[in-house]
């Protein structure tokens, strides 16, 4: 039997963390992640887990930390926000080229400037090429879910990449609601034990971590990582069928939300995505037939799959929670795109910056998003193709 | 929302709204329904207003955003209502609970024109009484459920009798006047 | 993918290579004969030498062995002839030869 509780996300993410019981975790606070280490630290002190905690004097540090902790062998996992993970920047590419599958709760939230603490997803975004996995989550029960999931995926052996479990900033991490948590034993035997093959602490083998590759090597040691994070895709979607059967909760690459009629769909991420099948629903009630993707996974992005979920779908809308100054899409309409022409299919798509800095999501605001796909097809004006969402105009 | 009871907090920081929304959302849970209990966060500080919400249904809840139609708003300090609109977007079927020692005509008057319900407790009065210090939080929580009825006052007070139990097990004597201001609180509120 | 550090080359397509290029031995280095790379060369001079062993810490490749506490001569398969060790030798028991030796 599941547990019954209310918990905030950040307290979510704690618990499954100390169900875990991770080897070593290293953290510096920065809000809205702060009470993730804060609640951990509690359990370190209470003796619920035997994790060695490092408070570290940086994020920088943070992650140096845990590139060096999970090399000598231990398990190890870190959280941050924001500007904290800009911080970690030269690191993440780091652990995820040393094949480190280190754990980093993060609770996106802006990067200044205007300084911000509220949430959108341009810390996340900051990081998407370093070669994480990255798992997006709606709300605290897939944080939490998330959350368990994670080691199994990124310490598998086609695998051993670090992994990004993202939740959105004070949006989840500070609301507290329902939430069905796995008893702490069943948790403990479905991540197991961490047995990497090769370590720096093994006393049956010495190893070095990191060397210089010269242009000789470098180009297809990248290739090799490519592989390993495109491997995540199937390795995610086994561990989710795992998860199933302790958990009863389902769990893809991505979730569609009543798009296989649809004719007009939007593909979003992260908390907002619970609004949005609000708003589906209400304009479903007035016949309307609307449809919504959610991504869970977003690195590796699965190209293929969501072109084939989608390419019957006429017109498009992708919602980005950050601005990428390129001045035409944001990541997720990027994405989208390629994935679409590569599948040649032939949708009409336009983007939406939303909610970026704590803009307020709302059911309204989602549902003027498909008012205006179906003004294009009415009209058969496209105009433009990149808009902000409740924006002062 | 068509299925949820949504509540607006207005208080100032330092005052407990959110701690109040957070026990609202807890003892609505522990009778058994789904909860959302959360703060509008930005840069608060002691004393500046701050807003926090609750959404109580028997179904599961997916939005996450802000509340701007409730059905109930609970007002923690009454000198807001001289700097925030607190009964914008409020619907007229629901209600307003606003913390008060001052006669409900003239505080109707500062409402701009609000339609429906409005109800009074002198919280500062309920709270010293109970607990000889000023807490708005504990007659603030028993009048918000008096007034939505979303659970019997029985209910509502074996539940935090509960969590009291809990909260205060260094202190057990604060729960006997917690629970007292809770009992006057149902009675006080008008 | 082999896991021995000899069979790590230039023409190891991308399947080939370890994870992240780890390398699963210990001391490898002395495998790479940096001395190769000599121009000029230290000369140890050992009726001069008092075996003070300054000459040593300094050494950026490790190149000075010792044994029983004395200084042997150069390894010449590492030295890469930077010559700091001539510069710190109090007793003019080292000298700088000008060439490969």
């Amino acid at each position: 039997m599941s547990i019954r509780e209310r918990l905030s996300g950040n307290e979510a993410v704690a618990v499954a963390m100390r169900q875990i019981n991770p080897d070593v975790m290293p953290a510096f606070p920065i809000t809205p992640s702060t009470e993730i280490p804060q609640y951990f630290s509690a359990f370190v002190a209470n003796g619920q887990v035997d994790t060695a905690f490092v408070p570290v004097e940086s994020e920088h540090s943070a992650m140096s930390a845990a590139i060096g902790a999970e090399a000598a062998g231990a398990r190890t996992l870190t959280a941050t926000s924001s500007c904290g993970l800009a911080l970690m920047w030269e690191e993440l590419y780091v652990a995820a080229s040393d094949r480190l599958p280190i754990a980093l709760a993060l609770v996106n939230r802006a990067l200044s400037g205007p300084i911000n603490i509220n949430c959108d997803h341009s810390d996340a975004m900051g990081a998407r090429d370093a070669g994480w996995i990255q798992i997006f989550s709606e709300s605290n029960q897939e944080a939490y879910d998330n959350f368990v999931q994670a080691y199994r995926i990124a310490e598998h052996k086609d695998v051993r990449l670090p992994i990004m479990i993202c939740q959105d900033g004070f949006i989840t991490s500070h609301a507290v609601e329902n939430i069905e948590l796995i008893e702490d034993d069943k948790v403990k035997a479905f991540v197991g034990e961490y047995c990497p093959e090769n370590y720096l602490l093994n006393d049956n083998g010495t190893m070095a971590v990191g060397p210089y590759a010269i242009p000789a090597y470098y180009m297809e040691t990248k290739r090799a990582q490519l592989e390993a994070l495109k491997n995540a895709k199937k390795v995610a979607l086994e561990v989710a069928e795992e998860f199933e059967k302790i958990s009863g909760r389902k769990y893809g690459l991505f979730e569609t939300y009543k798009t296989e009629d649809a004719d007009y769909i939007m593909i979003i991420m992260g908390s907002a995505a619970g609004t949005g099948k609000e708003a589906v629903d209400e304009l479903r009630a007035e016949g309307k037939k609307v449809g919504l993707l959610k991504i869970r996974l977003f690195r590796p992005f699965p190209s293929e799959e969501i072109a084939n979920a989608i390419k019957h779908v006429k017109y498009i809308a992708c919602m980005d929670r950050t601005e990428s100054f390129n001045g035409h899409s944001g990541p997720i309409g990027n994405d989208v795109r390629t994935a679409l022409y590569n599948a040649k299919a032939d949708c009409e798509v336009i983007n939406y910056v939303y909610g970026i800095g704590g803009r307020d999501v709302t059911v309204e605001s989602l549902k003027s998003v498909y008012e205006a796909l179906m003004e294009i097809e009415k009209t058969g004006d496209v105009g433009e193709r990149y808009h902000y969402l409740s924006l002062r105009d | 929302m068509a299925n949820a009871v949504e509540i607006r907090w207005h208080g100032r920081g330092g005052q407990g709204a959110k701690t109040a929304s957070l026990l609202l959302a807890d003892v609505a849970f522990n009778t058994g329904k789904f909860v959302q209990g959360f703060p509008e966060y930005g840069p608060e500080r002691m004393g500046a207003p701050i807003t926090a919400y609750n959404r109580i249904s028997d179904e599961k809840i997916r939005v996450h955003s802000n509340i701007y139609e409730p059905d109930f708003v609970v007002v923690v300090d009454e000198t807001l209502l001289d700097s925030v609109d607190v009964t914008k977007g409020l619907k007229k079927e629901g209600a307003i609970v606003i913390n008060t020692s001052q006669p409900k005509e003239d505080i109707i008057k500062k409402l701009n024109g609000y339609e429906g319900k409005v109800f009074t407790i002198d919280a500062r009065k309920v709270s010293m009484e109970a607990l000889g210090k000023y807490f708005p939080n504990s007659p603030m929580l028993a009048s918000i459920v008096k007034v939505t009825g979303i659970m019997d006052e029985e209910t509502f007070l074996n539940e935090m009798e509960g969590s009291f139990k809990h909260k205060f097990a260094s202190k057990p004597e604060v729960i006997e006047g917690n629970m007292k201001a809770l009992r006057l609180a149902l009675q006080e509120v008008k | 993918m082999s896991k021995s550090f000899k069979d790590i080359k230039e023409t190891n397509t991308w399947k080939e290579l370890t994870e992240g290029c780890n390398i699963y031995e210990g001391a490898t280095s002395k495998y790479f004969n940096t001395g190769e790379w000599r121009v000029d060369t230290p000369i140890f001079i050992e009726e001069k030498c008092k075996q003070c062993l300054l000459c040593i810490p300094v050494c950026p490749d490790s190149s000075i062995p010792v044994k029983d506490m004395k200084r042997l001569d150069f390894d010449y398969d590492h030295c890469k002839g930077c010559g700091i060790c001539v510069k710190v030798c109090p007793f003019g028991a080292i000298e700088m030869k000008k060439g490969e030796n």
